[in-house]
């Protein structure tokens, strides 16, 4: 009788290729103020913020099952914050980036411990509730412009750099460096001890939980994190816009709505599908964008019938098609010979 | 005595805020939905008042007749279409096609309506109070209030004595049962939201003859009745009527205290009742 | 042999990703008390299940006066007048005891099952009637979820394991009552683990094992050794 060796591996030929290709995509883009021009430029900064927040909601609604519809509290909260910093702190805007995250998890332990009262979808619009809280506490700040909001100050805006490319090439590789942080971070997240058990509450949360996996904590941990990155890559979306309002930093529509569109688009639950949801989101919105409101409505019939027909996605659909993961995340058992078999 | 007329208002909007609720309560307690459009709901629900009141030049109340048979079918044809391809599973496919139905009924709103403010003129009506005492109560806020309570009282009727309210109940306990009855928890379930837009409908339509409205505003409307139905404790209508006033009356005072502090002072209500009673008031089913 | 009111042939019934039935042929003849006996997990509630229409399966492994009833839902099926008594008696929580039995009815089959028919097989459930039916013992539950299955004036009548967490003298007392709960023309397909009860109440058997049909025959002359042979497998 033959004798068969196997062994257990996550990465596959696709990974491989896939971090190779993946490399060269990012030196690439890494290069992009020395050959894309510079609207292209600043539209790719927005879609790597976008990659960005679509990213922590899949990590909280695709593994954690927390379904939020309230992370705008934190995009605007972070925002507020880097005006707040900069102006009255004297703090560097990219120091006050980062002190942005870190406020940003404080903010978010005590919220946490209110919501997590709630299930289910009543958690989704208790999220919704905070949001408003943030937005209508933020509209009070007479300091911060009020309901009207205010403009980041010249100075501060120099202090970035002197020169206006130099300023645009900093605000790029920002947010360039903000989507890998994070999609490395939710990677590096779902690997460890934690993100299993999350995969596994995903599965099944009564099973979980009598496996002694602490559900509640994991999904502390998950919300709080989540909160911090979302805060700061809210702060560099309102570097980039140097204008910030209650009704823009708290809008429900661009940092809520179009971030569940693109990651049921692309795939809710991987790693991939937020990356594949973001792409098709800008290519549609550079398309259709002239049809105004009638581009939000095709956006919704595509995310239901979506949710009804795919529930996992467009990458869902690729990845049965051909069994294909660029994340190695999952374990394939393999023959340790390329004997021939079946 | 200005604080007791703030109270009083507090109560009187307390009414509306239960219209609001009422459906998602409803829906809540049937099948266990959480409709993230309800708001857009009853903002649909105004502006349909609004086009039968100006193509046939009648009072907004006369509307009713009109409006809350369309959306009760409105609610009917999209749970048997849409939402019940979405129950059954996780929570998060009813949870996403509600949201997307919620953009979509916004946007739809913004293209046919514009965003321009509206509101349905209801003449006297509007203006005319009564004395009582020192206060004087507007005509309309009672009148909201009143068919706030005689919608709950005909929903807790429906519930607890009809043969659909039975089946209501039924399906909600254990759906599989329910089917061995010959009850076709679709069609079940399709009557519920049914009815939730039904009254849906009225609600839309005393927002519409109070304040002026857009298509954007249906976003806070759910959040107020969510609010009511949690303070008041899930699954229980007469708690949500209780909850609305509590969330009214927090508002007033709110603004008594500040104007800007009017919704805030709501919600901030809100988080506090959920801090020490995470199952509202009045609980009676947990969920 | 007088015509067959259910008809089952070659049916694989799925339990998840688990099959549960393989290849079962059954049938009841009109007015008879038919049992199915076996032991835990040998597919009996399968079985049920795939009748009343909670489990789907291909239209035509089962049929029902000739009409193929396999791919209905339960609604549908209940409809037909076939009604189950399910295990667990699973009798609604939130509706009074005669909420209970009134929505039993609420497809308004005719026949001679009434509130009033029901009370006067089980007077204690008069007294109880306005009472929340969690209230009640595990007997007087197993009342209402049979009077909840008669008030449907059904055809075909399923019991799933009506004696299971019941004290011997309630299950006896129900026993008892069977006989004059069927004899009124109706026929019955009774799931028990209790052997004798079973076969004390039928007029013929079958006998599952691990989702086939073991052993079937007439219940006043089968040996015990078969049965046993049969319930257990070969030792």
């Amino acid at each position: 009788m033959k004798h068969l060796d196997f062994h257990v591996t996550r990465s596959s030929g696709a990974t491989k290729i896939a971090a190779l290709l993946g490399i060269i995509i990012i030196l690439g883009l890494i290069a992009a103020p020395w050959w894309a021009g510079r609207a292209d430029m600043r539209l790719l900064g927005e879609l790597f913020l976008y990659l960005a927040l679509a990213s922590l909601w899949n990590l909280m609604a695709g593994y954690a099952g927390l379904v939020s519809v309230g992370q705008q509290a934190y995009v605007g909260f972070g925002g507020y914050m880097l005006f707040a910093l900069t102006i009255f702190g004297g703090l560097h805007p990219v120091a006050a980036i980062g002190v942005a995250g870190v406020l940003g998890a404080l903010i978010a332990v005590p919220v946490a411990l209110l919501i997590f009262r709630l299930r289910g979808a009543y958690f989704a619009i208790g999220t919704w509730v905070i949001a408003e809280v943030f937005r209508l506490s933020f509209a009070q700040v007479s300091s911060l412009g009020g309901g009207s909001g205010s403009s980041l100050p010249v100075g501060i805006v120099k202090s970035l750099s002197a020169s206006r490319s130099g300023r645009e090439h900093l605000s790029y590789w920002l947010a360039l460096g903000s989507a890998l942080i994070v999609i490395t971070a939710v990677y590096l997240f779902l690997r460890s001890r934690n993100g299993l058990a999350l995969t596994a509450i995903r599965d099944n949360e009564l099973a979980a939980g009598s496996l002694g996996i602490d559900i509640w904590r994991t999904k502390f941990v998950v919300y709080v994190v989540t909160a911090a990155l979302t805060a700061m890559v809210g702060a560099l979306i309102f570097l980039q816009k140097l204008r910030i309002s209650p009704d823009a930093a708290f809008s429900v529509n661009d940092w809520t709505a179009f971030v569940i569109f693109i990651v049921v688009i692309g795939g809710i639950g991987t790693i991939e599908g937020p990356i594949l949801g973001t792409l098709i989101f800008f290519l549609l919105r550079e398309t259709l964008a002239d049809l105004g409101t009638i581009y939000l409505m095709v956006l919704g019939v595509v995310a239901i019938v979506i949710m009804l027909k795919a529930p996992n996605g467009i990458w869902g659909l690729i990845r049965s098609k051909f069994d294909l993961e660029l994340f190695p995340l999952s374990f394939r058992v393999k023959k340790s010979h390329s004997s021939k078999g079946a | 005595m200005e604080w007791v007329n703030a109270i009083v208002q507090g109560t009187l909007l307390g009414g509306l805020y239960a219209l609001f609720a009422a459906g998602l309560s409803l829906i809540f307690g049937v099948m266990r939905l959480v409709n993230i459009a309800h708001g857009d709901f009853i903002v649909l629900g105004a502006y349909l008042g609004l086009s039968v009141t100006t193509i046939l030049g009648i009072h907004p109340l006369v509307a009713l007749v009109f409006v809350v048979p369309c959306m009760a079918m409105i609610g009917y044809i999209l749970q048997r279409g849409i939402l019940n391809q979405t129950l059954g599973g996780d929570l998060l496919s009813p949870l996403l096609v509600t949201f997307g139905l919620s953009v979509i009924l916004q946007n739809a709103l913004l293209e046919i309506y514009s965003a321009d403010p509206q509101k349905m003129n209801a003449g006297a009506l509007e203006t005319a109070s009564v004395s009582l005492g020192d206060l004087s109560l507007g005509v309309l806020p009672l009148l909201t209030f009143g068919i706030a309570v005689a919608v709950i009282a005909a929903l807790q009727w429906t519930f607890y004595r009809t043969a659909l309210g039975r089946a209501f109940r039924a399906t909600s306990d254990n759906q599989e049962i329910a089917q061995l009855m010959g009850l076709n928890r679709r069609h079940i379930f399709g009557m519920a939201m049914a009815l939730a837009l039904a009254v849906t409908a009225i609600a839309g339509i005393m927002l519409g003859i109070r304040t002026s409205f857009d298509p954007s505003v249906g976003g806070g409307r759910l959040i107020f009745g969510f609010e009511a139905v949690i303070i008041g404790g899930l699954g229980n209508l007469w708690g949500t009527l209780a909850g609305g006033v509590i969330l009214g009356v927090a508002q007033t005072i709110g603004a008594k205290i500040d104007p800007g502090w009017q919704l805030l002072a709501g919600h901030i209500v809100f988080l506090a009742i959920l801090a020490v009673r995470p199952n509202g008031l009045f609980p009676r089913v947990s969920g | 042999m007088p015509d067959p009111i259910l008809q089952i042939s070659g049916l694989d019934a799925h339990y998840g990703d688990f099959q549960a039935l393989f290849g079962v042929d059954l049938d009841v003849a009109e007015g008879e008390v038919l049992a199915i006996i076996g032991a835990n997990g040998a597919g009996k509630t399968t079985l049920l299940r795939s009748i009343s229409g909670l489990t789907q399966n291909a239209p035509d492994m089962i049929q029902y006066r000739r009409a193929p009833i396999g791919g209905l839902r339960a609604d549908e099926v209940a409809n037909l007048g076939i009604a189950l008594v399910p295990e667990g008696r699973q009798l609604f929580p939130s509706l009074s005891v005669e909420e209970n039995l009134i929505i039993g009815g609420q497809i308004g089959r005719k026949g001679p099952w009434s509130l009033q028919a029901v009370y006067d097989l089980f007077p204690i459930l008069k007294e109880r009637r306005a009472q929340q039916s969690t209230s009640l013992s595990g007997g007087q539950q197993q009342m209402v979820a049979i009077g909840r299955a008669l008030m449907a004036n059904p055809d075909l009548i399923l019991f799933d394991e009506i004696s299971l967490g019941l004290a011997p003298i309630i299950i006896k007392d129900i026993y008892d009552a069977l006989p004059g709960i069927i004899g009124e023309g109706m026929s019955a397909l009774i799931v028990e683990q209790d052997i004798s009860k079973a076969l004390s109440v039928s007029s013929r058997f079958y006998c599952l094992q691990e989702g086939r049909v073991s052993l079937c025959g007439a219940s006043a002359t089968v040996a015990r050794e078969d049965i046993s042979r049969a319930y257990f497998g070969v030792a």
